[in-house]
């Protein structure tokens, strides 16, 4: 019974484009933390939205407990005792701490029913709150903790965690295993979803890995490595990449000379004073726990957004903090936002018509306003082909890729041009290990050719895998550069946390 | 001036701001569950007409009252069954709500155009409009139902991560907007007017939406809006009474003039739009993934 | 689990089927719920639904009256069309047709007994110029003020209107008119050229196909129509291709507004020959339906404009042979905007029963 206090039995669910689970059975003992280990689009998110009763399964069954489960809500499932933290919060933004834990508790109860609870589980597991903050003011750690106590006053026997990590600072990751380790000390069931190898080995008892849908082991963490487990998740071992610093001009591409931007804002974060410089050939990379000032960033270095308040953008010699992004496009400078639907790409659009959204002065794409569709079209399939971009041809619409084929299209795109300058944010956020490790391949080799390179991402390992040089953006400033190749990841997690030394 | 045209223009006021603050509250409870619905106009109207049909052929104000309102909850429920469940545009399905809404109400009153009733008191629906405003705020801010709804019209996503049933809760909320709407249709053709004429809302459902986004989806603050705007709306009014020499025509465009006006005034500070609407305003729900 | 319940399951691509067929299954469906209607009320169905449908244009003039009733729709539509592409909701075209009457209506007015070729030319451009100023005005407010374009564009249909009736009972009264509402008659050169005698399709026919196809030229093959695409389906695209939205609304309004304002010119200045206060049976608003039953595609709203002029015919018929009041014409026309938005859910998603 204990050991098999929850059992995925053959739990199958299909998606019209993919079998997210295919056939999947493992079991998870009593007190423990059973990790769910897999990259992005091998099944996790899918299976435990099963579990929590947010999706039904095409077929199989789930027991807990000793009992099939029987569930088609998530409120079924917190009565049953299962609770679930997503990787997306699930808090409402505009609605104060109070409010937000309120709404997740099924029973009634009065405000000072609520208060006591709540300093219980504060002073018990170190998650102190401000009740009268609305969610928009709190940090991502903060956010968290709302989500864990909102879901602990409900006194599950599993705690789902859905990678509860990557929006954390590499601190905040300490404090929230103390929890966790304390939460099954007392005989809470934990299952923990990641991607991220060490967590595995430092937290977990044992570990289920999935690929493509389908469970490949499921086993104690005890005999585990690193890298064994790695094998496992990633199936056929990927080339690792090594990065160069011997092609490095020593003149500069673009300098960024203190720049401020106030947005008066509650959901943007205010820059003020960022300085950095890129080299030729530079890749440079921009670390960050989300909402430290990337995105607001990003929109001024791509002239979405020209209205800074101070601060100058020099690249070759030009101002151009002023230019709106065709205008840097014509200087040949080229960027990928981080979100690919809706912002790089056009969704309802076909490939054909995405191409269209960054004009390069290279491309003929259009003569007096009118279009010459026949280049456009062999344009996009040029890019296509290039970039091995899984798709039925340039007609399809954008929003019928995969997120890791469309990133290759956006990305392809971009550099077919043979940019000077790249400015990507997040190149591989969401999408599966071969595209990941295609494209970051592809941006070495864009800088060996000459290209500079700005990166900006959640992902410290991805930076430290490609980069040359690093530096940490918190709450809107921006650290000193480090080399790359000689820097100390304590402090990279330390500066990502706000504290400096 | 003396004290009884005093007591008079504020009577006139009250009587005339009524249908608004029905509508606007009914709609404010819409969109603030995440929908907006911009059939307010048709449904007024099919409200009025329906109840004064009733009450011609029925003699009855109860029933005329009762039919009203079933008009209202078809109404809007035609509406949710179109955006909730086969989710449909909001904006165009509320604009053919009001396109079939003006021809229904047209249609059905046909031979009953300059009909002569007995109008009915406005004082006791007066108060009713107060009491709704009153009850609204009380359940938004005071009922964990009240938490629930806003929470739904905030994020439908985590409302439904959290087992909350986001379509029976908009559904719930479309029905009571309709239900105001047929209420304020019925109190103009019953109390206000009182009588049935074609197009006889005069786009008082659209000043009624302006409403929703004047008091920046705070319950409280439709009363405050609606009683300016009626303010405004009277004083014009009175002005042509004393003898202000100006063309009928430009006083009548008070109202729609005045709307954009506030609209103007209150949309230009974006942030706070921001912050008070609904952030899942008119966004479809799909449960499916 | 539900094995008699049929899922909704997202399409991985769009149908461009269903993309064609929706239209045509929701007149389907209006016919059918019309028929169960008119059986209600008492009449035979098939007599109703002929006299509704089939009788208005079984005559070369009845033809003609769908053609000169399709005209503004289309118009209006096409021009509609620009701005719901770019994800912009004016529901004011009512009133832009209305300027646009003034506008070019005004000029016939003050010419009233000049003849030249050059009257009914400068009138067109009047209207277009009426309509696209009066367009402007809630582009101007949405782009300086944020102000959501719905309610402004539909607040100014009411003042366009009253303008209309203050101009046509005071300044602009025929002097000869008695107290009618209304004013001189234009002069010869100032009406729209009937294309065949004796029926009363004119000019403005022609004109409308020519924006038409204009329009189908600057949709499909420019830049321009391409950055209306792309900022209504998603803004931060556009803004990412560095394209300048602020212009793109006020072109969208601007070009809807003159083709709304020349459909209005073309009313007062083919059938009628005047101005008065009724110019318009909600055109404005028709077009709407129009709009999204020809799914903003000009060969689709040249169909669709038949369809919602034939309901204006059906309903004058059946006023005259049934005596259903003509308002019975709106309710077809919601109903059939009702099922075509219902079932456009058969675009994205598909019904499936589960095994």
């Amino acid at each position: 019974m204990n050991k098999h206090f929850v059992e995925f039995n053959k739990v199958t669910k299909e998606f019209p484009r993919v079998i997210a689970n295919d056939d999947v059975s493992f079991s998870i003992k009593k007190s423990s933390v059973h990790a769910l280990l897999g990259e992005n689009g091998a099944g996790k998110s899918t299976l435990v939205k099963v579990l929590y009763g947010l999706l039904a399964p095409d077929s199989g069954s789930i027991s807990f407990n000793g009992n099939i489960l029987n569930i088609s809500s998530p409120s079924e499932a917190r009565a049953t005792g299962i609770g679930m933290v997503f990787q997306h919060f699930s808090l409402f933004e505009s609605l104060t701490v109070r409010d937000n834990l309120i709404l997740g508790i099924d029973k009634n109860i009065s405000y000072n029913d609520l208060k006591n609870q709540l300093q219980d589980i504060s002073s018990k597991y170190n998650l102190p709150l401000d009740l009268d903050a609305p969610i928009t003011s709190l940090s991502a750690g903060e956010k968290q903790r709302v989500e864990i106590v909102r879901i602990l006053l409900q006194d599950p026997q599993l705690l789902i965690m859905d990678e509860p990590t990557s929006v954390l600072t590499p601190q905040e990751v300490k404090n929230l295993f103390v929890t966790l380790n304390a939460l099954v000390d007392e005989g809470r069931t934990i299952l923990y979803i990641t991607h991220k190898l060490e967590e595995v080995i430092t937290l977990c008892d044992e570990v289920t890995i999935m690929r493509s849908g389908k469970v490949i082991d499921s086993c104690s963490t005890e005999n585990q490595t690193a890298k064994s487990l790695a094998t496992k998740m990633l199936g056929e071992k990927l080339e690792e990449l090594k990065t160069d610093y011997s092609h490095i001009k020593n003149t500069k591409s673009l300098s960024a000379k203190n720049i401020s931007c106030s947005f008066n804002d509650p959901f943007f974060t205010d820059l003020k004073d960022i300085s950095f410089e890129v080299n030729v050939g530079e890749i440079y990379g921009i670390a960050g726990v989300a909402g430290n000032g990337q995105s607001e960033l990003m929109d001024i270095l791509v002239g979405e957004n020209t209205l800074i308040d101070s601060g100058e953008l020099i690249f070759n010699n030009i101002n151009i903090e002023s230019f709106n992004p065709q205008k840097r496009r014509d200087l040949s400078i080229a960027f990928v936002p981080e979100n690919r639907l809706g912002h790089s790409a056009v969704p309802e659009l076909t490939l054909s018509e995405n191409i269209l959204l960054s004009q390069f002065p290279k491309n003929k794409f259009s003569k007096n306003g009118i279009l010459n569709h026949n280049f456009i079209d062999n344009h996009a399939k040029k890019v296509i082909d290039t970039f091995n971009v899984v798709t039925p041809g340039s007609d399809a619409k954008a929003s019928s890729l995969s997120g890791g084929n469309l990133q290759k299209f956006v990305i392809g795109r971009e550099i077919s041009s043979k940019p000077k300058l790249l400015i990507i944010s997040h190149p591989t956020w969401g999408i599966d290990a071969g595209a990941e490790h295609a494209i970051r391949e592809s941006l070495i080799e864009l800088s060996q050719n000459g290209t500079s390179i700005i990166v900006l991402s959640q992902d410290l390992d991805e930076l430290i895998e490609i980069t040359h040089r690093i530096s940490v953006i918190f709450e809107g400033k921006l650290s000193e550069p480090f080399n790359t190749k000689d820097v100390d990841i304590t402090k990279l997690g330390l500066l990502m946390g706000g504290k400096n030394e | 001036m003396n004290i009884d045209l005093i007591i008079g223009i504020v009577q006139i006021i009250l009587i005339a701001t009524t249908p608004l603050v029905f509508a606007g509250i009914g709609e404010l409870v819409t969109e603030k569950s995440g929908v907006l619905n911009l059939g307010v106009e048709g449904m007024m109207l099919v409200g009025a007409v329906t109840a004064f049909v009733t009450l011609v052929v029925t003699n009855s104000y109860i029933l005329a009252f009762i039919f009203s309102i079933i008009s209202g909850i078809l109404m809007s429920s035609l509406f949710a069954f179109l955006v909730l469940v086969l989710m449909s545009n909001q904006v165009a399905t509320g604009l053919a709500l009001t396109i079939f809404g003006i021809g229904l109400s047209s249609m059905i009153g046909k031979n009953y155009i300059g009909t002569p009733i007995d109008g009915l008191t406005p004082w006791y629906f007066v108060i009713l409009s107060f009491l709704i405003v009153f009850f609204v705020s009380y359940f938004f801010y005071k009922t964990k139902s009240g938490l629930i709804l806003r929470a739904v019209g905030e994020s439908h996503n985590s409302a439904h991560a959290l087992g909350y049933s986001v379509l029976k809760i908009r559904l719930l909320a479309i029905i009571f907007g309709g239900s105001m709407c047929a209420l304020a249709g019925s109190y103009m053709s019953i109390c206000y007017a009182p009588m049935w004429q074609e197009g006889m809302t005069a786009g008082r459902g659209w000043i009624a939406l302006a409403l929703v986004v004047f008091a920046t989806w705070k319950p409280g603050r439709i009363l405050i809006g609606a009683y300016i705007f009626g303010g405004v709306t009277i004083l014009q009014m009175n002005l042509q009474a004393f003898g202000l020499r100006l063309p009928a025509q430009f006083f009548n465009m008070a109202p729609y003039i005045a709307t954009m006006l506030v609209l103007v005034i209150i949309s230009s500070n974006k942030l706070r739009i921001k912050l008070s609407a609904p952030a899942s305003l008119t966004l479809p729900f799909y449960k499916g993934r | 689990m539900n094995n008699f319940f049929p899922t909704i399951v997202t399409r991985s691509n769009s149908s461009q089927l269903m993309n064609i067929l929706v239209p045509i299954i929701a007149v389907f469906l209006t016919l059918i719920t019309g028929s169960i209607i008119f059986s209600i009320m008492g009449f035979n169905p098939f007599f109703a639904l002929h006299t509704f449908f089939i009788s208005p244009i079984s005559t070369s003039y009845g033809i003609s009256e769908l053609l000169v009733k399709a005209t503004p729709l289309a118009l209006i539509a096409i021009g509609l069309a620009f701005c719901f592409k770019n994800n912009i909701y004016n529901i004011g075209a009512e009133g832009q047709l209305t300027m646009g009457a003034i506008f070019g209506g005004g000029i016939g007015i003050y010419f009233y007994d000049t003849n030249g070729f050059w009257l009914l030319p400068l009138m067109i451009l009047g209207g277009a110029i009426g309509g696209a100023l009066w367009g402007m005005i809630p582009a101007l407010l949405k782009t300086k003020f944020n102000t959501n374009e719905i309610l402004t564009s539909l607040m100014l249909v009411y003042v366009a209107l009253l303008i209309l009736d203050y101009l046509v009972v005071g300044p602009w009264k025929d002097p000869q008119g008695y107290s009618f509402p209304k004013t001189r008659q234009f002069s010869e050169s100032g009406r729209m050229p009937l294309l065949f005698s004796g029926l009363r399709v004119h000019l403005g026919l022609i004109i409308t196909l020519l924006l038409i196809f204009i329009s189908w030229f600057i949709f499909s093959k420019t830049i321009f129509g391409f950055q209306l695409k792309v900022s209504g389906f998603s803004p931060l695209a556009a803004r990412y291709a560095g394209f300048n939205q602020n212009t793109l609304v006020y072109l969208a309004f601007g070009i809807c507004g003159a083709f709304a304002g020349i459909a209005g010119l073309s009313e007062v200045s083919g059938p009628i020959g005047l101005l008065y206060r009724d110019i318009s049976p909600n055109y404005g608003f028709t077009a709407i339906i129009v709009t999204f039953l020809g799914r903003l595609h000009p060969v689709g709203i040249i169909f669709a404009s038949l369809v919602i002029a034939l309901t204006y015919l059906g309903a004058e018929d059946a006023q005259l042979f049934m005596q259903i009041p003509a308002a019975v014409g709106f309710v077809f026309q919601g109903l059939i905007l009702f099922y075509l938005l219902g079932a456009d859910i058969l675009v994205n998603y598909k019904v499936v029963f589960k095994k």
